[in-house]
Formats: structure tokens, sequence, C-alpha cells
């Protein structure tokens, strides 16, 4: 499947390196292709729980070291369009809800976007993804010209509920960026990395497949989750 | 951080006995502990910013060390703890390290108020 051509793109995350995993070839490919891609990172990963041993980093040190991670990321996958929303990692569901909706509809109403990408409700499995999810349907919802909305599902459950996704981009010819994203998150990816390199030398095709594939589920609105 | 010397982690708790203080409090397994271990029990605790005024502190045992806190009218305590610093801002922090470098506990306490 080839990326189409956007108007713009706006991706809203919770945290520092979720754009990496699931999305950053795809966010690479849209800049790439001149599309505008504005990311809302909704914290900074505060409540980080990769701070080595012996440590690295403290519980009060860790904020600016995601930080300069996440500008790192921008810069791998050339975004230049990046908001640091200042909430708090672990406290958006206690958020309130109608404020968190408010939020999404600024970013949307500011950058106007003709595809959404956020995580898929009841299938995000953290609860600042959920939230960030149910957030950003709920402000979707309420539009009368709805842009795309494709979500990242990777609950157990994913695939007995949702089925395969219906969106699969190809991204190997930004395979480098996406590996440059999830390095630059060096502070929590570092053990991830380590155990995909070993992978990847035996052949793992599954992990293979992961580098150079990425999914989504256009939101179903139609068995909307509320 | 350096792991816990248990006379300079003492002496640290006794500078913060009797003021108003700052604490933070945080127990965890994580978020994703019953995503890759399904049927996991995951529970944990978050405190940040609540002001305690303590008139005793000890830390005990080996490492992993437990801290506690009396106060006139209640205590603070937590186990796991096997690091500890003071910060350039003056703050004590401490945590509790598993063997994979992950944060299981942090207890902190501050003259001034930690950052949101």
């Amino acid at each position: 499947m080839t990326i189409p051509k956007e108007r713009h793109v706006l991706v809203i995350f919770p945290h520092p390196d979720d754009e990496a995993f699931g999305v950053s070839g795809t966010i690479t490919t849209h800049i790439q292709q001149g599309t505008p891609v504005t990311y809302a990172c909704l914290t900074l990963g505060e409540m980080g729980r990769n701070l080595g041993n012996p440590p690295f980093a403290t519980r009060e040190s860790l904020p600016a070291i995601r930080k300069k991670e996440l500008l790192a990321s921008a810069e791998a996958m050339g975004l230049t369009d990046l908001r640091m929303m200042g909430l708090r990692d672990k406290t958006i569901e206690f958020e309130d809800d109608e404020k968190m909706v408010r939020m999404m509809e600024e970013l949307i109403e500011e950058t106007n976007p003709s595809l959404i990408i956020t995580f898929y409700p009841d299938f995000a499995v953290h609860p600042d993804h959920e939230a960030t999810a149910r957030a950003v349907v709920r402000a979707v919802r309420r539009m009368d010209d709805r842009p795309k909305l494709h979500c990242v599902a990777f609950a157990n459950n994913t695939l007995d509920v949702l089925g395969e996704p219906d969106v699969v981009y190809d991204i190997k010819p930004v395979r480098e960026h996406k590996m440059n994203s999830m390095k630059a998150h060096i502070s929590q990816t570092a053990w991830m990395l380590e155990e995909m390199e070993h992978k990847l030398q035996n052949g793992d095709t599954e992990t293979e497949n992961w580098l150079t594939m990425e999914r989504f589920y256009a939101y179903r609105w139609d068995q909307d989750f509320e | 951080m350096e792991l816990v010397e248990v006379n300079q982690l003492q002496a640290a708790i006794d500078s913060f006995a009797g003021k108003d203080v700052y604490l933070h409090l945080e127990t965890t397994n994580g978020s994703y502990a019953s995503h890759f271990n399904e049927g996991f029990f995951n529970a944990g605790a978050f405190i940040r910013n609540v002001v305690i005024n303590f008139e005793l502190g000890k830390v005990v045992g080996d490492s992993p060390h437990r801290v506690g806190l009396k106060l006139p009218q209640g205590w603070v305590y937590a186990q796991g703890i096997t690091h500890f610093e003071i910060d350039e801002e003056g703050r004590l922090l401490l945590a509790g390290h598993d063997g994979t470098g992950k944060l299981a506990v942090a207890l902190q306490l501050s003259e001034t108020p930690f950052s949101y």
C-alpha cells in the first residue's frame, strides 16, 4: 500500500518513543512527500522505569533526558512541528475528560489535518494511550467533516477482535530513519534494540517485518467505543 | 545515584527531620506488567508534592533497604531501596532499581516543591 499525499497529518501520542515504534516510518514518508506533519506529544515520559542499574538517571533528571531524545527522534524523521503538551506521564486518564477533548480540538482546529494518527481505544494497553485515544476519538466524533483517523492497536486481543489491520504501509525506503528514531530514545529502548538486533541476526522474519511495515486500523465509527 | 551507604544515607535523612518537606513516593510494576504477563495483578501508588514533617527517619536492613519516616500522627515508608543521591538542588532522592535497571520504588524529599 503506498502512502497517499495528505493535506496535513496530525500525530497525537502521550509518550516520547510512542511515535518511534509504530509510526516513525509513516511520519518520515509523509514529510519526504512534502506533507506537513505535526506531532503532539502529551508528556515527557516522566515516569519511565528504565533508569539503569547502575542508574544513569533519577526520577527528577529523566524528563530533561527524554525531552532531548524526543527532539533527536523528530530530527531523525525530519519533523519540524513538534508540540510538547506539558502533561505528566501516567496522569492523563485522571485529567478532566472535557479538558482533554478541548486540547485535541484546538490542535485539530489549528492544523486542519486530513489524517490524524493516534492509538485505538480499548486496544492500546497503557492507560495514557487509552486516555489519549479516547480524547482524540471524542474530538473527531464531534466534527462535521471528519478527517481520516488511523489508529495503532497492540493489545493482546487485537487480532481476535479487530482482525488484520486495514492500513499497512511498506516503510522499507525509510527503514534507516525509523531505526534512528528508535535509537534516539536510547534511554528507554536500549534493551529492546539489543534484543531486536539479536533476532534480526537469527533471521527472525517477524522482527524484520516490523521494521519494514507499519500497520493501522481506520477507526470504525460504526462500532464506536462508547 | 550511588548504592546506599547506610551511614551517609542516615545522615541525609536526619537533615530533613523536623522541617516541612515535599514528599515524592512511588511504587510501580510498570504499566505493561499485565500486558507481558497476562493475569499479573498490577498495583502501585504515587504521591508527589505532599508536605510532611517527620520527627524520626530510619534506614534499616541490608540492601535492598527499608526506609521509614515517623510523623507526629502517621507514617511513611518504602522498601526495596538500593540507590541514593543528593542532587544539585539539595534534594534527597532514594530509589530501588531491580536487576534489569528498572525503577520499582522511589522515595524523595525536598525543601522546595518538585516540578509538576
